[in-house]
């Protein structure tokens, strides 16, 4: 359980709110989406911990991987 | 004449008479319209030191050169007047249809001038205009009202009104139309109030905008709807959860302001998200005139059903009061909606009032209802009644949370820009929307320049929201274009989606202009300009673009964000310079000539 990740708006379908993986050396943010079935182009914010993350941003352990799609408002 | 119409209604309510008058159409170019338009009236027409709520200030209604227009939600209408809350500009914007319904009925804009003596509300049927006595709806709540004027004259008028809020001068009540839409910000609702002028039904047989140039227009349509369409923001996620899918996103950033902006994290935000009101209690979703974004949500939950909420609302009666009740949420926005009210700075004054009572300004013998204790999901439902009807402790709630904070001695508990209350994203972790909140020429507010969409979504580009780099250009170019936006008559949900060009594009075919991308920007920056002078001769200084001394100075104590406070004082003079502005901030004589707006201003 070393790894949070956290689903929302429309990638919450089939995928549920939350996952915790457990972590593995080397593991970056492109694993996860794959390992989720996520299209690249579906990810419109990726967060590690609240900050900005890019895809191939290596994972430590204990990350929070918030994936969202698209999303706007105000 | 293309896109505008020509003519002004002048209505003054002491002497019941109504005029129509030609618009000068090479003003209403180089100010565009709208929020643009009824500004420079209103710099002419009113002196910016009067008492807002005096007989004195004038309501000025106007819609813009797309407003009506076959453009992609071409359907907005401005409430341009001095502000009772904050004593600057005010122009608040609003969708639905009444905005278009206007148009067709064959006016640009209303100017309406003193007082009644009694109550009247204004019925509008194209060259018939009549202002008739409103005795039998005064005190009616919004559905209440509309449906008697809908029975009145037919279903398909469409009536503005005011709530109680509104009459009973509450600093913070609004103007709604079409029941469940609100120009809402800045009080406007209290100087109709003022004026004893209770709704405006209007109805128009004239449903067809002139258009310069029809084929162009076509095109430059298809290409904006194909970009809404297949835009993520615009084409699937407001669509699909409206503006409350913010929540989260928000909330995982750590800059979802908790308790009154003691927290920037609330760590309930998805019992109140996008995706459970979708799971939950969603019944329909809602659009405005011609919109293909279909952004509005309608709910239901257990008696009460209406429009919203949004976003901002959910915010301001849940994380801002430690609410986590989507049920009662939906409660109070459907009273602020029946009341008048508008739900961010009401939410954000009863959040202001629980922290008054958490730090023991407000005492127990006071609370004439219930408990004022942070989380208390009950209680922002009964007291937003109480403030909308100002009843017991809710006539001070109802003066908003700067003056409210203020009588009990601690007005930075009011977490308000020029007393106006900051909506739902915390500045701390968003340096670019802090820069805006600060400079914003209506006060605290989130849709005079929308930082959070480059420094959160990533659009159009990402940006580091806690780097300084940069952020007052962004600043003034979001603040320029919305001003445009905001003039033309179109909603700012389109600018997820659009980008400058199109909306020089959009109005060039309408109107037969010849605005490029440049030109346009700098009728926003001329706006933008026109707002600042009211704001200077109304008495502001630079010393009000600032914020709240918590944001200054104490740093986010938890979450994502921890740690950050806003740099303002190191983003502000540039700025000001960015602006073409003295270190006062005092727009330079060199820049009004520029924009051809040279006036006498203050030093
Ligand atoms: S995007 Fe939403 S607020 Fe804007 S016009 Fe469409 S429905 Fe109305």
């Amino acid at each position: 359980m070393d790894i949070e990740v956290r689903f929302f708006a429309t990638l919450r379908e089939g995928r549920g709110k939350k996952v915790y993986l457990d972590y593995e050396e080397g593991i970056d943010s492109y694993n996860i989406i794959r390992l989720f079935k996520i299209k690249e182009e579906d990810v419109a914010i990726l967060l590690i911990n609240g900050r900005n993350g890019e895809l191939n941003t290596k994972l430590s352990k204990g990350d929070i991987v918030s994936i969202f799609p698209p999303v706007g408002g105000g | 004449m293309y896109g505008y119409v020509g003519k002004i209604l002048r209505i003054n309510l002491k002497e019941r008479v109504a005029n129509v008058e030609a618009l000068d159409l090479e003003v209403a170019k180089k100010f565009i319209g709208g929020r643009g338009l009824g500004t420079k009236m209103l710099m002419e027409e009113v002196d910016p030191k009067i008492d807002a709520l005096s007989p004195e200030n004038k309501l000025i209604v106007v819609s813009g050169p797309l407003t009506g227009t076959p453009t992609p939600t071409g359907g907005r209408y401005m409430v341009v007047t001095k502000s009772p809350l904050t004593g600057t500009v005010a122009s608040s914007n609003s969708g639905g249809y009444w905005g278009a319904e206007l148009k067709f009925a064959g006016y640009d804009g209303i100017i309406i001038e003193e007082k009644a003596d009694s109550p009247v509300y204004v019925n509008i049927e194209d060259d018939k205009v009549e202002i008739k006595d409103a005795s039998n709806l005064w005190g009616k709540v919004v559905s209440e009202t509309t449906d008697l004027l809908e029975k009145e004259y037919g279903g398909k008028v469409k009536v503005l009104t005011i709530g109680p809020a509104g009459e009973k001068l509450s600093r913070i009540a609004a103007i709604m139309n079409d029941k469940d839409r609100a120009a809402g910000r800045s009080g406007v609702g209290a100087v109709m109030g003022s004026k004893n002028l209770k709704a405006i039904t209007v109805r128009g047989s004239n449903r067809k905008a002139k258009v310069k140039e029809p084929d162009k227009l076509k095109q430059v349509f298809s290409r904006s709807i194909k970009k809404i369409r297949d835009n993520g923001v615009t084409g699937q996620g407001l669509p699909t959860y409206g503006t409350a899918v913010l929540v989260n996103v928000i909330n995982e950033s750590g800059v979802h302001p908790t308790n009154n902006f003691q927290d920037g994290f609330f760590g309930n935000a998805d019992d109140i998200s996008g995706e459970t009101l979708a799971e939950k209690y969603l019944v329909k979703k809602e659009a405005c005139y011609r919109c293909p974004i279909v952004c509005g949500r309608y709910c239901k939950v257990d008696d009460i059903e209406g429009g919203g909420p949004e976003y901002e609302t959910i915010w301001a009666y849940g994380s801002d009061c430690g609410v986590n009740d989507l049920g009662e949420i939906i409660k109070a926005n459907y009273w602020c909606n029946e009341l008048g009210l508008d739900t961010i700075s009401a939410g954000a004054t009863l959040a202001a009032a629980m922290e008054l009572y958490q730090k023991g300004y407000i005492k127990d013998e006071e609370v004439d209802g219930p408990p004022l204790e942070f989380g208390n999901a009950h209680a922002v439902m009964e007291w937003t009644k109480k403030m909308g009807l100002r009843e017991g402790l809710g006539d001070k709630f109802a003066e908003g949370s700067y003056r409210l904070a203020e009588m009990y001695g601690a007005p930075e508990l009011s977490m308000s820009v020029k007393k106006q209350e900051l909506p739902a994203y915390d500045p701390r972790g968003i340096q670019g929307q802090g820069l805006q909140y600060a400079t914003s020429n209506r006060g605290g507010c989130h849709v005079r320049g929308y930082l959070i969409s480059p420094e959160i979504l990533g659009l159009p580009e990402k940006l580091d929201r806690f780097s300084l780099e940069g952020k007052p250009t962004w600043v003034k170019i979001f603040q320029d274009l919305t001003a445009v936006i905001d003039s033309l008559g179109l909603c700012l949900f389109t600018s997820f989606a659009l980008g400058v060009e199109d909306y020089a594009d959009l109005y060039n075919a309408v109107c037969g202009t010849d605005h490029t991308a440049q030109s346009i920007l700098q009728a926003g920056d001329r706006i933008w300009n026109i707002e600042k002078l009211f704001n200077l001769e109304s008495g502001l200084d630079s010393s009000d673009d600032t914020l709240p001394k918590r944001l200054l100075e104490e740093p986010i104590p938890e979450g994502p964000s921890k740690g950050w406070i806003t740099k303002l004082d190191e983003m502000l003079p540039k700025y000001y310079e960015e602006r073409g502005w003295d270190e006062k901030g005092v727009p330079t004589e060199e820049k009004l000539v520029e924009l051809g707006l040279l006036m006498k201003t203050k030093a």
